[in-house]
């Protein structure tokens, strides 16, 4: 593919509450072994981009402890590369990044010394699959000047989190607002953008110096009617990390047979950073119903529609159900855990009982108890 | 001039004959171990854990999977700019070519790509064993001793000592003799196959043997020539976990050694670990019905039915109502609905239908190969494909695609063993 892919993933989601006071939403942990950046990352070198920049600002060391190699993606050639960047001082500008436009113009220098044609965007913190050659063709089809991928917002979420767009008969955007309060229709950005290496540079060259700072106000909804944006619909799975629930449920979503094959058996799979654990190890009298787990796990007691990550250990008489269990926690002998979130390398002691409801699931943040 | 102070030749072209189909494809060193790894990790992951960072790969049966599975050694940290691993296989020199006819053979026609890195120590592996140690301080023993050639030594139990090479040696550890096998053994060291030598010593009794042995053997020849020589061989002794796996029993008893609650051979310990190559790490999964207890099972297993004190490897999938006991499944087996498995071993890629019953009936010995197939273990060769509703009973052998045709009355006896090319679709006459 001729494009260098750029995944957006300095945010800061307030509402991920605890378990974003240590990372960077793209860091969050999902699905028993991956974090939510392998499934941009694994999209774009799955569609064939061999140059990745990731852009990163808040709690930037997890995403740096996460993508320490780029060789898990495939990208560790000299053609090609994972490029992180962060933030930097330099003679003529200290300042952070004030918006997403603003990250890239700080970082312009990639995108300069790029030859590919076109630039792939994404954001860092959605969960999807997608082939991102499908999206270029489509641009290509349409004649677009920048292309936005969006889907249909389901009722049961709420469309008022999400970057509203309005197409006409032809998919062309006639209009483009973030997080309306009257929402014009039920489609939603999903944060995917293709448009030319060039005119990105263009773009935000032009915006940036009139102190306009961010993709989706300044660019795309700005220059809505001088260019031509048009809107790719796309019906695959795709989930937003963006509250507790919706990080709850997209985890719960992987005891779905169908959401597993979609990642993990049907080729190309989402590809993560291998950790080495063993296979899990259930012993006997263990009972471990409708639940994940990851390797390097050994686990005894009960456990029911739960999520288990990599290196957790369950201890005799444990019972653990609608649970989020990360990396390396321990669960002691005879602890009730219900609705909850407990993060890495927790331990929760002997006989312990964390109990929360569908509500409001407990965080365990890392370091307590 | 580049230097490395040891470099590893890790012998993997063997066959192991008596593992049977599970290596008609691949050289013993590929075969599945523990659901997720292969024999290979073992030596390998010890070298990198040890420091040693140049590994050469003697091949020679088979080398397909092997070559695949090592590739440039990423999983290994073994993708170096100066070292790391390389394939070393039987090749043509100017007119004429050879294929290894000796573990020391072997080693001789690689002595330039030994030269290249100017080691002053060569450590000799083989690829069949299960077990963690450092060659890090087993080098250290050596320099220690100031030895010429250290041999890993096993202490076995002294009951079992006849059925092995032993070393008999001085209270300083030097060796004064070797015994193949002996009646009355009057030592319990045992030769684990894993020697360093000093480089200068070993390339010149390379070159001697070769003169005398066209195929020439280290415990054979070269040690033993060594030694009447007067070279000062030590024995490094070993206590801990080491398991040959060359019979199809030894085979399916280590890999149920894994499964016990604290099982002797511990693999999750944070330090050392075992490295393998796998294109994705995926978790597994465990369904609304699912029993799954006294059980390994490797990433992105998916299991419905139930299964018990059983190994299984990746991306495995269990159908419910299935009862997988005592068993071995390999990457990518598929057991389908209401299908029984006991003391079963399906190598990699295995299919096996619903409503089939394998491992149940008298325990006959195989008919074809009564030495490899005699302790009630049924094994299916990778790629096997069982219709529905078949029985097949204990020591049997299927390998290949079979079709409900194969099975008259929809049983295979015990003892009896069905054989079709693998690569061959499965015809229904």
């Amino acid at each position: 593919m001729k494009a260098v892919g750029i995944i957006l993933a300095g945010g800061k989601n307030e509402r991920l509450q605890e378990l974003t006071t240590i990372r960077a939403t793209s860091a969050i942990p999902v699905g028993s072994c991956y974090r939510a950046i392998d499934f941009p990352l694994s999209n774009m070198t799955n569609s064939g981009i061999k140059k990745v920049a990731v852009i990163t600002q808040y709690n930037s060391r997890s995403l740096h402890d996460h993508l320490s190699s780029p060789k898990w993606w495939d990208l560790g050639s000299k053609q090609g590369g994972l490029f992180i960047l962060s933030p930097f001082l330099s003679s003529d500008n200290s300042a952070w990044f004030r918006g997403t436009a603003d990250s890239i113009h700080q970082n312009l220098t990639f995108l300069k010394r790029s030859q590919e044609e076109y630039v792939v965007i994404s954001s860092g913190d959605c969960v999807y699959k997608m082939d991102y050659n499908e999206m270029l063709a489509y641009h290509l089809r349409k004649g677009a000047d920048i292309t936005i991928a969006y889907r249909r917002v389901p009722d049961d979420d709420d469309i008022r989190m999400y970057g509203v767009m309005e197409l006409d008969e032809h998919e062309r955007m006639q209009d483009l607002e973030e997080k309306p309060l009257e929402p014009q229709s039920d489609l939603a950005s999903i944060g995917v953008y293709i448009m030319k290496r060039q005119l990105l540079i263009d773009l935000i060259q032009t915006i940036v110096p009139e102190g306009r700072y961010e993709l989706v106000r300044d660019l795309f909804a700005r220059y809505r009617k001088r260019l031509k944006i048009y809107g790719y619909r796309f019906d695959g799975y795709w989930r937003n990390l963006n509250s507790i629930h919706s990080y709850f449920d997209c985890n719960m979503d992987f005891l779905h047979r169908d959401i597993r094959n979609l990642f993990m058996t049907t080729f190309p799979y989402i590809k993560t950073k291998p950790k080495d654990e063993p296979p899990a190890k259930y012993n006997a009298g263990a009972t471990v119903i409708n639940c994940l787990a990851g390797s390097g796990a050994i686990l005894n007691g009960y456990a029911n529609r739960s999520i288990i990550f990599r290196k957790v250990f369950a201890g005799e008489g444990s019972h653990i159900s609608n649970a989020i269990i990360m990396e390396g926690s321990e669960i002691g002998r005879g602890c009730v855990v219900e609705h909850a979130i407990i993060d890495k390398d927790v331990i929760i002691p002997e006989g312990e009982r964390v109990i929360g409801t569908v509500d409001a699931p407990v965080i365990v943040p890392k370091v307590r108890l | 001039m580049r230097k490395k102070e040891m470099i590893a030749m890790l012998l993997a072209g063997g066959q192991g004959s008596r593992l049977g189909v599970l290596t008609a494809t691949k050289a013993k060193p590929a075969v599945s171990f523990g659901g997720k790894y292969r024999v290979i990790d073992f030596p390998m992951s010890n070298c990198i854990n040890s420091g040693v960072d140049t590994v050469g790969v003697l091949t020679q049966y088979q080398p397909l999977q092997l070559n695949q599975h090592i590739g440039i050694g990423i999983p290994w940290d073994l993708d170096r700019r100066l070292g790391g691993v390389t394939i070393l296989a039987p090749h043509l020199k100017s007119d004429q070519g050879d294929w290894y006819t000796g573990t020391a053979n072997a080693i001789y026609q690689n002595v330039e790509f030994i030269e290249s890195y100017n080691p002053d120590y060569v450590l000799i592996l083989s690829g069949d064993h299960i077990y963690k140690m450092n060659y890090a301080k087993m080098l250290d023993f050596h320099k220690e001793k100031k030895s010429d050639v250290t041999i890993a030594a096993l202490e076995v139990p002294w009951e079992e000592a006849s059925r092995f090479g032993l070393m008999n040696v001085h209270d300083d550890s030097r060796i004064f003799e070797f015994e193949e096998k002996p009646q009355n053994p009057k030592s319990n060291l045992a030769n684990m196959g894993i020697y360093i030598f000093n480089w200068p010593v070993l390339r010149d009794a390379l070159e001697r043997d070769s003169h005398i042995h066209n195929n020439s053997d280290f415990g054979m020849h070269v040690l033993p020539m060594l030694l009447s020589d007067g070279a000062k061989m030590c024995a490094y002794p070993f206590g801990e976990y080491w398991m040959d796996v060359g019979t199809i029993e030894s085979y399916w008893s280590a890999n149920m050694d894994l499964v016990k609650t604290v099982p002797e051979f511990n693999l999750y310990e944070d330090f050392d670990k075992i490295y393998t190559d796998a294109d994705h790490q995926p978790p597994m999964y465990t369904g609304p019905d699912a029993k799954v207890q006294a059980t390994l099972l490797s990433e992105g297993c998916e299991v419905y039915g139930e299964v018990y004190n059983s190994v299984l490897g990746p991306m495995v999938i269990v159908e419910a109502g299935a009862v997988v006991r005592d068993s071995i499944l390999m990457e990518n087996c598929y057991v389908g609905r209401n299908t029984r498995l006991t003391r079963v071993i399906a190598d990699a890629d295995c299919s096996i239908g619903e409503d089939v019953v394998i491992g149940e009936g008298e325990n006959t010995i195989n008919a074809e190969k009564p030495k490899l197939y005699n302790t009630g273990i049924t094994v299916l060769g990778e790629h096997t494909e069982i219709p529905d509703k078949v029985s097949i009973g204990k020591n049997c052998v299927v390998y290949g695609p079979t079709v409900p045709y194969d099975y008259p009355d929809g049983r295979l006896e015990s003892g009896q063993s069905i054989l079709r090319d693998p690569h061959m679709e499965g015809v229904e006459e």
